[in-house]
This record gives C-alpha cells, structure tokens and sequence, in this order.
C-alpha cells in the first residue's frame, strides 16, 4: 500500500488523480501509523516550509516520516515535500526534516529571471530508475521561490543531486539518497514524462 | 533550459466551449473535457476555462466539469469567470484546478487576491486583466472589467503591481483592442507590465498566427503566450505553433 501524506499543505487532488490513472493502489492519510504500515510514501506539498514544519510536528509525521526512511523502504518527496526532507531552509530559517543532506535557498532577485518560477523547464538528469525511460533534457513543471542547491551546507558538490536544471543559475531538481527521492518540480503536472516518472516511482522502486 | 509556454483557452458556458469574438456571439464548438484532451495530447502547456454561465443555477456544471479534465490532463490548468470569493476559490481548486483567475471582482474587491494567496499560496492566484488604450492613463491603458463594457479608470500598471502586491502569483493580461481580431498581439502593453512586475505574465488577445506569438513573447517580455481561436478553428495545432516557435529560436517544451 502507497500512502500519501496529508498534512494539510496544499491540495492533494493532482497527485490523487495521477495515480488513480496509473491505477495505483493508495490512500491519502495524516496518520503516523498509516505512514510506516506503508510499503511506499509520496510525500507531496505545496505552500510554507515553517508552517508545514508545525503541522508535521504537531500531527508526529516528522518523527514517522524519519522512521519510515530509516527503514528503507521508497520514499518520493514532491515540491515542498522534497525541500523538507533536506536539512535547512532559508524560508523564515526553518528546521527541516534532514533525511537528505542539504540546504534550501531563495532565488536570488537579480539573476535576470522572475520569482517564482513557473513553468516547464528541461532537466538534465544522472539515469537513475526514477529517470528511466526519460530522455535527458525532458522537461517537467515547476513552481517555486526556494531551490535545492547542488552544493553541500558544509561546502562541495552534493552527491545526492540526480537531476538538474537552471533558472538563472544551476539548481537541483531530483535528490536521491539510498531509498529516499525527491523531484522539486510536479511530475503529477508534468505530462506524459512526469506519468513515467511516477510509474518508475511505483513500479520499479521498491 | 526554462520554456516559454503555450496556454490555450477554452471559454466555457453551460459545461460547453465557445468562443468569442470581441466578446460577441458566442457559438458552440465542443465538448471541453474533450477538447482539453485534444490540446493535451497537441503538447498544450496549460490549459484556462473561463465560465462565461450567466445564471448562477448552473455554475455547478462547471465544478463538474473541472473534476473531469483534472482526471484526464496531467498538466497545469486554471479556472477563472464567476470566482467572486475565496470560497468560490475553493470549490474550483478542490475539483482539481491548480489555478483560479480574478478578474473583475478582484478589481470590485481587491482583498479577494491577498485572501486566495494567503489561504492558497500566490502560485494558485492569477489576475486576469483586461486592458485597452485609453491616453488619459499614466501608462496610456486603462483597466476594463465585465468583459470590456465598463472602465474602470484605473490605470493597468498600476493595477498590476498592486496585485502583485497583493499576492497575485500570475497575470494574464487581455487586450481588449487586439481581442477577437487574430491581428496579433498587443506588443506593447504586454511589455509594460511585464516589465513592471517580477511575477510571470500572460499575454492575451489577438493571435492568429504562430508569428504573434514569437512577437510577443520576445519583444513583448511574455513569459507565455494564450491562444484560442487559432487552434479551436483547425487553423493551427500546438505542435503547429511549437515547431515554428523552436525553429525561431524560442524555447519551448517539445516532449
């Protein structure tokens, strides 16, 4: 059974929709214990990283979702899900869940692109399984202010970034670190590709 | 490498498309859930309905419709038309809507915008706004609402940057002069606002052939480019319009 966490961070429809078409077996809960009776978690969300924070530790699905990827079992963050699992956000200098080494940044204002970005963008990515079956420079739907960097808080090239991108400078756009992954732009609004990528998810990670 | 997208619009009435020219008699043309399937498998990049249902009994017919597309296109799609509140808001984005556009209520109550993006995020929360020249205006266009038949006397750069402001993630920018004439965009009020404001903007009205939207989305600034007419008539398919756009050195989402 798949569990898509709700923790009250945006609307889940898209997601739900996705994987009904893909007819995928799933159940949407805020539960802890639905998240590690799970045999795979997408962990999706749209909105704030501080206000996200408090309602995941409010509800004791931080706690869950650190145990549920100690224990090897697939986990998939999306969008603001994927900035969680990382170390630190500089959104209203946020805690975040650190389950994937790294640091979560603005969009300078000055790099010459509007912020948020909004929009499809090609993605350069490491042929990992999540990425298999999509041609390199596919692109995928974003839509965010804050991005992944490809650098490590402590300095260096991260070695979890599995797909990159640019929007005024290099950024990461799927991390993956043992049998946690992450996609900061929406495969569930990414077309026939962002299908694929949720079908690897599903079928062939695991 | 970041794309310029190709929005198509379906105005809805009754749960049915139609389009309208200069806002004027509107004919039906299709089915939209059909029709948004059609545009998703052409490469469309998003997709706007816009609930032109006079009677308030049966706006209903398009939550339905909503729910429809959401389980059939996996891409962005936004509503707009008739959202008069944030509860209206929140009808059309539980049906599956990753948008909602304000028009003229927005212009009536402009607390409708900071009210949708604090509950939803600025990403959900598109202005729509309709624009024609008027020389007495700072910027020389002025802003109209109730589909071009009142003017407001606000000024459009101003209103635009007090709805970015406000929390307007996304502006759609309609040019009432150019609308419904398929003679190209309105090129420089488009540019204007984009460059007034830091968030993205969409231009509308006017297109008729893939080379207004090369124009307006380089000397325009657009960030993306809607469409109607020229692909619900057969004219043109997105594909269409892709090709010629890429073979002009615009960036645009092949896949």
């Amino acid at each position: 059974m798949i569990t898509v966490v709700d923790y009250e961070a945006g609307n889940l429809r898209s997601v739900q929709t996705a994987l009904t078409h893909l007819g995928a077996e799933f159940r949407i809960s805020s539960r802890p214990d639905d998240v590690l009776a799970s045999d795979q978690v997408i962990f999706p969300g749209v909105g704030e990283a501080k206000h996200a924070m408090g309602i995941l530790t409010r509800d004791g699905l931080d706690e869950a979702l650190i145990a549920f990827a100690k224990s090897g079992k697939p986990l998939l963050g999306i969008c603001l899900g994927c900035q969680i699992l990382q170390d630190h956000s500089e959104e209203r200098d946020t805690d975040l869940l650190g389950i994937i080494p790294g640091e979560v940044k603005l969009f300078p204002g000055d790099m010459g692109v509007k912020v948020p970005q909004i929009g499809w963008n090609t993605v350069i990515h490491d042929h990992s399984r999540l990425f298999e079956g999509i041609p390199q420079e596919s692109s995928f739907y974003f839509v965010h202010s804050y991005y992944l960097s490809t650098q490590l808080p402590g300095g260096g090239d991260s070695p979890w970034v599995c797909g990159r991108a640019e929007y005024g400078m290099e950024f990461a756009a799927a991390v993956h670190k043992e049998n946690v992954w992450a996609t900061q732009f929406h495969p569930e609004k990414s077309g026939p590709k962002g299908l694929r990528l949720l079908e690897n998810f599903i079928r062939r990670i695991g | 490498m970041f794309q310029k997208r190709i929005v198509v619009c379906l105005d809805v009435r009754d749960g049915k498309t139609t389009k309208g020219i200069k806002f004027k008699g509107n004919v039906d043309i299709g089915d939209p859930v059909q029709m948004a399937e059609e545009y998703y498998n052409q490469g469309v990049d998003e997709l706007v309905f816009y609930d032109i249902t006079a009677s308030a009994e049966k706006r209903g017919i398009m939550i339905d419709v909503v729910r429809r597309v959401a389980e059939k296109i996996f891409i962005p799609f936004c509503v707009g038309g008739g959202i008069g509140s944030v509860e209206d808001m929140n009808a059309v984005i539980m049906a599956g809507a990753e948008k909602v556009s304000v028009n003229s209520a927005a212009v009536r109550n402009p607390s409708i915008i900071t009210g949708g993006a604090e509950r939803y995020g600025s990403q959900c929360i598109v202005l729509g706004m309709d624009a024609e020249a008027d020389p007495s205006m700072p910027s020389g266009y002025g802003v109209v609402i109730d589909g071009g038949r009142v003017r407001t006397g606000r000024d459009m750069i101003e209103w635009a940057r007090e709805a970015e402001s406000r929390g307007a993630g996304e502006i759609v920018l309609n040019s009432i002069d150019a609308d419904g004439t398929r003679d190209g965009y309105e090129i420089t009020a488009t540019r204007l606002v984009s460059e007034a404001v830091g968030i993205p903007v969409v231009a509308s009205g006017g297109a008729g052939l893939p080379r207004h939207l090369a124009e307006v989305l380089t000397e325009g600034r657009a960030d993306a480019a809607l469409i109607a007419s020229m692909v619900h008539y057969g004219d043109f398919t997105v594909a269409d319009i892709k090709k010629e756009l890429t073979s002009s050195g615009i960036p645009v989402r092949m896949d």
